[in-house]
């Protein structure tokens, strides 16, 4: 399990072309659980979303010759969904179910039960006929974690999928995160807290818009590092020159 | 004043009752849920945006026309409001104006182009029909178009619901399955422009929105899961329509206003009783134990 599941080439993503991400080199093998660490503004959620395809490239390249843009599940930032949506939890695991059902196919009993154990999976059994608005926020991220469950990718990217969720949740919803890292699909996940990181995250990638440090967790996350990638993100220059290509040297 | 005098007569007696009657109910069946979608969508003002941008194109419709026929009118100002539509999704993908910034700016252009235009040649009773809709005057070609727009509306939404409330739900999930989501928003602009022009005959560009606003927010009122959201929806609909057309021919109100306005009391009336109603504010019911 050494080869690559998605490498990033000199990539460079730029918001009014201020880079939120600046030429970052490196690979998510295939069957690796990495974080993505750093610090607010350090382009950690751009990076993932630029890996789903949602954001152009101001330059270099995201590969991932061997993986389909569908064989991706992405678990975004949880106030990017209206939780008030008249939608049963059924429904909303059953999403899940896209790549073989599709806009118009019909949901074969096999899917129907493999989201009924999906949502046991996440400790909601019996929730089908419940609306999502009746549910918690902590409840909801189940579901949610639910349809990632259903939807099988073997690359699953997940944006601060802890924030805001009490303890517990957490605790069954980072257990599901270990089973997928068992199951050997490729995991990346944007995460706040770095005490997580160090206790359940082999891998570590330190955002700062440059990559600080990528690497296993524990010559990543020393606190050499986490100071630099602090300095680095802080800075910030209005009047800052157009970045020659010429000057760098690719890593 | 029997019971036949007041509710039945009206439409065995009348032939424009009855036309008008079956419009209401067709109008009903595809605006209101498209009404409840585009809620849902929290594009309420769109509807109404779009109703405005119907216009000139109708306006048009009628000066070649030269009269005020459905067909002409109908066309012209599906062509109008879906420009419009298109154009305001194209100004909102590419400058940092939102949809609803966006949709008002033109349609305020539009809907002053369309009154100028209907100045230009008509008369003012002619401007009040185009604002206002004259759904007594309803002939069976219109029954037709109408119908046919109802039914065609709901023969789409039930091919693309699952896709369109996904999208609706949650649209970078769509996106991230390869879902096509773009396409469905479209479709669905496409739906709420054609079932404004259905409703302009009867009710004009002002109020046709109304048949889809209203029902659709009696219904969120009263339902939880989308289904039956959309029953409600269209029951309101053809209800209001029921009711504001007898309560017109007897008082003899204008119909158009009488139909929304009892739309609106069925609305005012959800708020006090409805199941998330003020009411249970001052008399709470007791809760369960789990």
């Amino acid at each position: 399990m050494t080869h690559a599941a998605i490498c990033l080439r000199d990539l460079t993503i730029a918001y009014d072309r201020h880079p939120a991400v600046h030429h970052l080199n490196g690979t998510f093998l295939a069957g690796s659980l990495t974080a993505v660490a750093g610090p607010n503004g350090a382009g950690k959620s751009t990076l993932l979303k630029a890996m789903m395809g949602e954001l152009p490239l101001a330059s270099g390249a995201i590969e991932r010759d061997a993986i389909s843009a569908t064989d991706i599940g992405y678990l975004p930032q949880a106030v990017e969904i209206d939780r008030r949506f008249p939608l049963t939890v059924g429904d909303t695991v059953l999403l899940g179910a896209w790549r073989q059902a599709g806009a118009f196919g019909a949901i074969s009993m096999a899917s129907a039960s493999e989201a009924r154990r999906a949502l046991s999976a996440v400790g909601l059994e019996g929730f089908e006929r419940r609306h999502v608005g009746s549910l918690s926020a902590g409840q909801f991220q189940r579901v949610l974690f639910a349809r990632l469950l259903l939807q099988d990718a073997s690359v699953i990217l997940l944006d601060e999928p802890f924030t805001a969720i009490d303890a517990r949740t957490t605790r069954d919803l980072l257990g599901i995160v270990q089973r997928w890292h068992q199951d050997g699909r490729t995991v990346i996940a944007v995460l706040h807290d770095f005490e997580q990181v160090r206790a359940h995250f082999p891998e570590t990638l330190l955002l700062a818009r440059e990559a600080v440090s990528w690497g296993p967790t524990e010559t990543t996350m020393t606190a050499a590092n986490l100071l630099r990638a602090r300095t680095m993100a802080e800075r910030w220059d209005e009047d800052a020159a157009i970045c020659a290509p010429q000057d760098r040297s690719i890593a | 004043m029997s019971i036949n005098h007041l509710l039945i007569a009206p439409f065995a007696d009348y032939g424009f009752m009855r036309r008008a009657l079956v419009a209401c109910i067709a109008l009903g069946l595809g605006s209101g849920p498209v009404g409840v979608l585009l809620m849902l969508r929290r594009m309420s003002l769109v509807g109404d945006a779009m109703s405005h941008a119907i216009l000139p194109g109708a306006a048009i419709g009628f000066l070649i026309a030269g009269c005020l026929s459905l067909p002409a009118m109908g066309l012209g100002g599906l062509v109008a409001g879906l420009s419009v539509a298109l154009l305001s999704g194209l100004v909102s993908r590419t400058t940092p104006l939102r949809e609803d910034a966006s949709f008002a700016s033109f349609y305020l252009a539009s809907l002053a182009l369309g009154v100028l235009i209907v100045s230009l040649r008509g008369s003012n009773i002619d401007l009040l029909h185009v604002l206002f809709g004259t759904i007594l005057a309803i002939d069976a070609t219109a029954l037709y178009f109408v119908g046919g727009i109802a039914s065609l509306t709901l023969v789409v939404l039930a091919i693309v619901y699952r896709p369109l409330v996904a999208e609706c739900f949650d649209p970078g999930f769509l996106r991230a399955v390869g879902g096509r989501g773009p396409l469905y928003h479209l479709l669905f602009l496409f739906l709420v422009v054609i079932n404004l022009v259905a409703g302009f005959q009867a009710l004009g560009t002002l109020m046709a929105v109304g048949l889809m606003m209203l029902p659709a927010a009696v219904a969120q009122l009263w339902a939880r899961t989308l289904p039956i959201m959309v029953l409600i929806a269209a029951g309101t609909a053809a209800v209001s329509g029921l009711v504001g057309l007898i309560i017109s021919f007897h008082l003899g109100f204008a119909s158009g206003p009488t139909i929304i306005l009892t739309a609106s009391l069925i609305y005012g009336g959800s708020l006090l009783t409805g199941p998330s109603a003020a009411v249970h504010r001052f008399f709470p019911r007791p809760h369960l134990t789990g």
